[in-house]
């Protein structure tokens, strides 16, 4: 909302020469928040002259320049060239002086032009800042302004004029006009009692013989009636030819509105004073009396905007018909007219609607039909109903006074108001919840202040007052609202600043700490955190080259997405992380590790509807299961990416290029840095290498994982480096099965022994199953297997290969015998023997 | 060897003269300290140490003396070979030195060869800013409570006081998911973590959640669709705004430094009632520069919103709002991270360029 300060002045004490910047600090103190200063831009002498005389100078370039003498109240005339030719000898016209400064910082001097010294310039409204008109320049007697010769042309037409932009929160649907801002500017400044409420004007009584206007509201919106006050006033015989007063058209501007025609500027000036939205209607194409009903199916209507428009059942509309009353419809009601009954350059009888329509209905024809106007932002939000009258009166007096009209004795004014309902308010609570001691005078006397008829008396602190707000605060409704008045009002700088002790906490959660752990512990592995994005395009299912029944498929999809090429919500993180990567290396990092912890979005055939449960009490168990069961599983995962060098190339020698390894490593570090033991077994997983993906489990099978090197057809399609490789676990599998303690074992002292064993086994056999085998032979005396070496050439048959184990062995209680270390090796190849095959080598 | 002499026979043996001894000592002394290097003091220790020197020919003739003159010979003898023993410990002992100097001169390299064998790894700022924040409030008693992201409508708005028709529920820029039959949006706030929490946790609460929420923004230098907020939120006895301010002040000082404060200007939230922006002290020019361009020279910075719980959230959540009262703020992280740490375009937090982490390691 914008407003001049002239305009706030009129409605309320105004400091003299207080700035824009000062009245805005003074709204920002009672929860207006600035957005901006307008106007203020054009000084120096700027001043009226009158054309004494002019040449038309036609000119190389095809142009005709006027050179003028101007009297602009010096002795001698202001010789100026001038590009427009809209002016005649004798014309007011509006001179910049050298020194003056206009819109744009456009600084005026003597300057040779044409073959001219032009001392000044004469002004297009524009170039002061008071309109749009370029294509000529401003003549007084056109805007009905009249002057002489010398006079401030920055005063006389308000031009260094200062206009105020608030932001008005939509709780405060009143500030939505001058009449709402000066309240609050009075409230801010302590001058509440000088606000002179436009609204408070005498106004003719309904009477009978009005224009007919009927509300048949047959399916209220949430039981509440559409209309419950409809006031018309008709004016006759208006001017066509009329414009309304430059002082409007100027305020209209200021506020950001265009001027347009007499009885539509008075009805955008009478709604940004009062806030009342009002409608213009030609009377002339209005057929019989106004009937005030909800939509039918199948029934369509052009709005003003020239938009057909398919209207819905809870459309409330405005409509006419004098054979049949309602059959034809004119306009969705506080939303928008219809272009039937728009008034234009032919309109003599003008009716005046100020009507109040409920709010939730206007609300859902305006995004219904996604149309914001400056009449539904206001019922939205909320019109006082109490002044429907006075705005429809102010209105057609304007339409009198600069048209020429005569308002019809007859008024009509359907009225279902209902009271605003009071509210209790134990009046000790505004220090209770804001913890400043305001006594009880002035809780009451604040909200007498903002419009409350406050009874009960408050003579101790535990009385309860009863609280009626006034007609334009429907947002009062609770004891609360009354709070944030009363310490707005004293001001929220009063609120003293004390520190609350809460009880003693527990810390993070385990699997909060957890989860910092295993992100820092990539980090020491040299990998990087990013974040990304979570939509998708079902593009990168295919790239993956994923079955068509995979359940990543099955995506919880957007109904508005920000980019239609992707209306999906990951299934798995590397389908937003390869972004990254491709990202890094077309900026040139070629040597990548990435990791991204966060969560996926995964559907569950099925699903409920989360239900909109009501608000009045706490949700039953039943109905809490009901939003939990709708709510799609979203686990917390971690994956990474690694392309290039893993370790680099130097002076020490070659680099190592990444290998599959290096992911499962990355997957090891996770589940070790939560001590939970990882099973790694070959599989065949999109969008992994058929060849190079391991599976990542834990004991009891369950899956945690995967990881590995990607497949050459997905990195082809998603355009990565080759050789890229991945992983991705669910830190929640991860999580449930973390130990919550860390249990020790004691440290053994005695010496250890070791082995080392190089098996022969066929080269199909996983060196993890030939390992387990080891363990699970060598028995308890075993602390360590390691492999160190794999070998598979000359001397080993085709289609078997060596795997050299080094065995450490290590008793608790004593120095192992070489007996005994024989014994443990001995028993664990003998296992690898029974359930590989596995021989010695060299034994053969 | 000769035989022992067990009868007094005071023959003279020239090799036991003091004389000859003396001389024997001298040349091994100078033999020993004209040794350069252990191999030269090798021979030298053979000739003049050796057995096979004259000092241990001498020696072996000790015994072939009678018994009268045996304990002066034997001393002179001992004395000497001692003398040489010593110069030999002592010249071998210098030598090893000098020998094992030149190993390490030898052993010299280039220590600013670089040696970045392995990359460093790194967390983003964001998470780390966040866990940050989680410190700073646990260490003061509170918990950290987490939700999910795809959210039920109902959390997300209605339960915090935000009708369906309501102007506030529009300017959220909801995403909202197919069909909207079902019901769930992506959060467009941490909010609903304080419902989730109200619901399941006994009173008094104490929480923060942070986490990641949804706008239907388009990407450019200072909004994101994707970001982090952090809320808090304390339900008790007797809680008022002025427990509010001081939370705040806390935070504000804990996160960008003593000396900040915050403060309140009335504005309107659904969830809360009474509502308030909370602005910073400038971090900057901390209101002493009218030409300042961190904060346009007004000296605040708006930093998040926050209030009274509105008893109509503490009734949808079972909370008896005669007894309790509580309050509730929040904040985006990126906004933050950008005052802290002066980060000025917000794509960068988002597009995952390694080279913006990397500037942070493990510390934010």
């Amino acid at each position: 909302m914008r407003v001049p300060l002239s305009w706030l002045a009129e409605l309320v004490d105004v400091t003299d020469g207080a700035t824009g910047e000062q009245v805005a600090a003074a709204l920002v103190r009672v929860g207006l928040e600035e957005e901006g200063l307008h106007g203020g831009e054009v000084s120096g002498p700027v001043v009226v002259g009158r054309v004494l005389s002019f040449t038309d100078e036609p000119q190389r370039n095809g142009k005709t320049i006027r050179w003028c003498q101007v009297d602009v109240g010096n002795p001698d005339p202001q010789e100026v060239v001038c590009g427009a030719s809209n002016f005649a000898v004798d014309d007011m016209v509006v001179v910049s002086l050298p020194g003056a400064v206009l819109v744009g910082g456009f600084a005026i001097s003597a300057r040779k032009t044409y073959g001219h010294l032009s001392d000044g310039m004469i002004c297009s409204t524009k170039e002061l800042g008071i309109g749009d008109d370029h294509g000529g320049i401003l003549v007084l007697a056109d805007i009905g302004v009249g002057a002489e010769p010398g006079d401030d042309a920055i005063a006389l037409l308000g031009i260094a004029e200062e206009t105020v932009e608030v932001n008005v929160t939509p709780d405060r649907g009143y500030c939505f006009s001058v009449r709402g801002i000066a309240r609050e500017y009075g409230h801010s400044t302590g001058r509440t009692a000088s606000f002179r409420d436009p609204a408070d004007r005498a106004v003719p009584a309904a009477t009978a013989d009005g224009v007919a206007v009927r509300v048949d509201d047959d399916a209220p919106v949430e039981g509440v009636a559409g209309c419950d006050r409809f006031v018309a006033r008709v004016v006759r015989g208006v001017d066509a030819n009329a414009r309304s007063p430059f002082w409007m058209q100027r305020r209209l501007q200021q506020a950001g509105m265009r001027p347009i025609s007499l009885p539509v500027d008075v009805t955008n000036y009478v709604m940004l004073a009062m806030g009342q939205p009002l409608h213009a209607y030609d009377l002339a194409a209005l057929d019989g009396g106004i009937v005030v009903r909800r939509a039918r199916p199948g029934e369509r209507l052009t709005t003003l905007d020239g938009v057909d428009r398919s209207l819905h059942a809870e459309d409330l509309l405005i409509t006419d018909g004098a054979d049949d009353p309602g059959s034809r419809i004119i306009g969705l009601a506080g939303v928008m007219g219809g272009r039937h009954t728009e008034v234009s350059a032919s309109t003599r009888d003008v009716l005046v609607e100020a009507a109040h329509f409920d709010p939730i209905s206007v609300a859902r024809t305006a995004r219904r039909h996604r149309l914001p106007s400056e009449a539904s932002k206001r019922y939205e939000r909320g019109v006082d109903p109490d002044i429907a009258g006075a705005a429809a009166d102010l209105a057609a007096a304007f339409l009198v006074e600069h048209g020429g009209g005569v308002a019809d004795q007859a008024v009509t004014d359907l009225d279902g108001r209902t009271a605003p309902l009071p509210v209790s308010l134990p009046v000790d609570l505004p220090a209770r919840l804001v913890g400043v001691p305001y006594d009880p005078g002035t809780v009451r006397d604040r909200l007498v202040e903002i419009g409350c008829d406050v009874s009960g008396s408050h003579g101790t602190g535990s009385d309860v007052l009863t609280v009626t707000p006034p007609s334009w605060r429907p947002d009062i409704t609770q004891a609360a609202d009354l709070v944030e008045e009363v310490a707005r009002l004293e001001g929220y700088d009063a609120i003293p600043s004390v520190l609350p002790q809460a009880p003693s906490g527990r810390g993070l959660t385990p699997g909060q700490r957890r989860r910092s752990s295993v992100a820092c512990a990539l980090a020491g592995a040299g990998f990087v955190e990013v974040l990304s994005y979570p939509f998708v395009s079902p593009s990168v299912h295919d790239a993956f080259g994923l079955g068509a029944d995979d359940d990543r498929r099955r995506a919880l999809q957007l109904a508005n997405p920000l980019s239609h090429e992707q209306p999906e919500l990951r299934t798995s993180l590397l389908a937003t992380l390869v972004e990254v990567l491709r990202r890094n290396v077309s900026r040139g990092t070629v040597d990548v590790a990435v990791f991204e912890m966060g969560l996926v979005t995964r559907p569950r055939a099925g699903a409920p509807p989360a239900r909109r449960l009501g608000v009045g009490r706490r949700p039953d168990a039943e109905e809490l299961g009901g939003l939990d069961a709708a709510v799609p599983d979203q686990p917390m995962r971690v994956a990474g990416l690694l392309a290039g060098s893993r370790e680099p190339a130097g002076w020490w020698g070659p680099g190592r290029a990444v290998d599959h390894g290096d992911a499962i490593d990355a997957a090891r570090t996770v589940a070790a840095t939560l001590h939970v033991p990882l099973v790694v077994s070959a599989d065949e997983h999109a969008p992994w290498h058929p060849g190079r993906c391991a599976r990542l489990s834990l004991a009891d099978g369950t899956l945690v994982g995967h990881a590995g090197e990607l497949s050459p057809s997905a990195l082809l399609a998603l355009e990565l480096p080759p050789r890229t490789c991945a992983f991705e676990v669910d830190l929640d599998v991860l999580l449930a099965y973390a130990p919550d303690v860390t249990a020790a074992a004691p440290l053994s002292t005695y010496p250890v022994a070791k082995e080392d064993v190089a098996l022969v086994v066929d080269a199909a056999v996983p060196a993890a199953e030939v390992e387990r085998a080891l363990v699970e032979g060598a028995g308890e005396l075993l602390e360590q297997v390691r492999l160190f070496d794999v070998y598979a050439g000359g001397q080993v048959e085709q289609g078997q290969r060596s795997l050299a184990f080094s065995l450490r062995m290590r008793a608790p209680d004593r120095t192992l015998t070489a007996d005994e270390t024989a014994a443990v090796r001995q028993a664990a190849v003998e296992e690898a023997a029974r359930r590989h095959g596995a021989v010695l080598r060299g034994a053969r | 060897m000769s035989a022992p002499n067990s009868s007094y026979d005071p023959v003279q043996v020239s090799s036991l003269s003091p004389d000859e001894v003396e001389a024997a000592v001298a040349a091994a002394l100078a033999a020993i300290e004209a040794a350069t290097c252990l191999e030269g003091l090798k021979s030298a220790r053979l000739e003049h140490a050796g057995d096979r020197s004259p000092l241990a020919l001498a020696n072996r003739e000790i015994g072939a003396l009678p018994p009268a003159a045996k304990a002066e010979a034997g001393k002179r003898v001992g004395s000497a070979r001692g003398r040489v023993r010593s110069a030999l410990e002592a010249r071998t002992a210098v030598l090893e030195a000098e020998r094992d100097a030149a190993v390490l001169r030898e052993e010299t390299v280039d220590v600013t060869l670089p040696a970045d064998r392995h990359a460093q790894g790194a967390r983003h700022p964001l998470s780390l800013l966040s866990e940050r924040i989680g410190e700073i409030f646990t260490a003061m008693g509170w918990e950290v409570a987490e939700g999910p992201e795809v959210e039920a409508e109902w959390f997300n708005f209605d339960a915090l006081n935000f009708t369906p028709d309501h102007p506030a529920r529009q300017m959220q820029d909801t995403f909202f998911v197919d069909p909207p039959s079902s019901g769930l949006v992506l959060r467009t706030h941490t909010s609903p973590v304080q419902a989730r929490t109200l619901l399941a946790r006994g009173l008094p609460v104490y929480v923060i959640c942070p986490g990641k929420v949804f706008r239907t923004d388009e990407l450019d230098a200072t909004h994101t669709p994707v970001f982090h907020q952090v809320e808090g939120l304390a339900v008790d006895e007797g809680l008022t705004m002025a427990h509010l301010k001081g939370t705040l002040d806390h935070f504000a000082q804990a996160v960008l430094g003593e000396g900040i404060t915050t403060r309140l200007r009335p504005a309107f939230f659904p969830f809360t009632e009474p509502s308030a922006e909370m602005d910073l002290r400038c971090f900057v020019c901390r209101g002493a520069d009218a030409g300042c361009r961190t904060c346009g020279g007004t000296g605040w910075i708006e930093w998040g919103g926050c209030g009274m719980v509105n008893p109509r959230v503490l009734v949808a959540c079972g909370v008896d709002p005669d007894r309790y009262s509580g309050f509730a703020f929040g904040m985006g992280i990126e906004r933050t991270l950008m005052f802290r740490s002066g980060v000025a375009d917000m794509r960068e937090m988002v597009e995952g360029d390694v080279r913006f982490s990397a500037q942070f390691g493990v510390q934010v």
